[in-house]
């Protein structure tokens, strides 16, 4: 496959290696001659010097024959920038944008780029699995979707152990996927299963009732 | 009119003190406070430091309100997103915006913003200036 990268910083840089390494054909543009110079000799001749929001670059980069476009520099506006005339000048047909202020990626959204990725709400989101007093963990959002899957831990004294799936009235757009309790095979809720202390359960929910969900699965 | 004007350089802070002395009501951004110094005393309008590519700080800006939106800063991707912000999330009625590079400018205009290539501009009154007799 074809992919375009915009900025050789460290994000651009570890994206083109891994790329590489599953055999893609990979360009990355750079506006620093250093940046480029550092690519030929670390990766050999896959980045070339220019920039990446300007047409006549692109168009010598071949962006109309890609099928990836990712523009990772660390400037939001360029990134929305670049990702916009590859594809509409380009036609490419998805463009993935680095965000670097979350408030932009639902702009980013909006304003047409594919698959934005906010590095600071991927950063929260380790964090947050990582402290475990935390009853809700995002698992995966799936933006376009409006959708998310999230783990939910029944914590000592939540007021849902004991107590039945139907009993908890869970908003009508979260689905309980898979219940994972200690020594046990995991299971796939029923509306009878009760709930116990310690569970661990996968759920599917809207970004809009993911507040909800957790009342009702796991406050006290 | 209420307008909003992102970048107080030199053309923003021209453009703010003639629609000013026109009696219209203008809020200037600028990401840096030095600019300001660039409006004349007699300015009347409102003068806000902030980044125009920021939700928030246009919100701040009254852009719920604004008539119209130019964005002059000397970054063209700047003047674009915080157009298309303008445009796109807030509605504003009339949106123009400054795009230096005349390919990126007609990139814009099919994507339906209304954009101003000074390059071009300029380059064309260079031109008949030098062959008018």
């Amino acid at each position: 496959m074809y992919i375009i990268i915009i900025g050789g910083g460290s994000v651009g840089y570890h994206l083109c290696k891994a790329l590489l390494k599953e055999k893609h054909e990979v360009l990355v543009l750079d506006r620093d001659a250093t940046k480029c110079e550092n690519f030929e000799d670390e990766l050999g001749s896959v980045c070339v010097r220019g920039d990446g929001c300007e047409v006549t670059t692109l168009a010598e980069a071949g962006v109309s024959r890609a099928e990836v476009f990712i523009a990772a520099t660390d400037e939001d506006e360029d990134n929305l920038v670049a990702c916009q005339v590859a594809k509409h000048k380009f036609g490419v047909p998805r463009t993935i944008a680095r965000v670097n202020d979350p408030k932009n990626e639902e702009i980013f959204r909006k304003l047409g780029v594919d698959c934005p990725i906010s590095v600071t709400n991927l950063i929260l989101e380790h964090i947050e699995e990582k402290i475990p007093t935390h009853p809700l963990i995002h698992l995966l959002t799936m933006g376009e979707e409006k959708m998310e899957i999230v783990e939910v831990k029944i914590l000592e004294g939540s007021k849902s152990a004991g107590k039945s799936v139907k009993e908890l009235s869970l908003p009508s757009d979260s689905i309980l996927a898979l219940l994972i309790r200690n020594g046990q095979k995991p299971q796939v809720p029923t509306a009878d299963t009760i709930l116990e202390v310690n569970d661990r359960i996968i759920a599917l929910t809207t970004t809009d009732s993911e507040q909800t969900l957790q009342e009702k699965l796991a406050s006290d | 009119m209420k307008i909003i004007i992102m970048g107080c350089g030199r053309v923003g802070a021209q453009l703010a003190s003639l629609l000013d002395a026109d009696g219209h009501k203008i809020t200037v951004l600028d990401v840096d406070a030095h600019s300001f110094r660039r409006l004349p005393p007699s300015f009347g309008g409102t003068a806000l430091v902030g980044d125009g590519t920021d939700e928030e700080m246009l919100r701040k800006a009254g852009i719920g309100e604004a008539d119209a939106f130019v964005a002059v800063t000397q970054g063209d991707n700047r003047n674009v997103m915080a157009a298309q912000i303008a445009k796109n999330i807030f509605n504003v009625p009339k949106v123009i915006c400054r795009i230096y590079d005349p390919l990126r400018k007609d990139v814009y205009e099919a994507l339906g913003l209304e954009a101003v290539s000074p390059t071009t501009v300029f380059a064309q009154l260079l031109r008949d200036k030098l062959l008018a007799t």
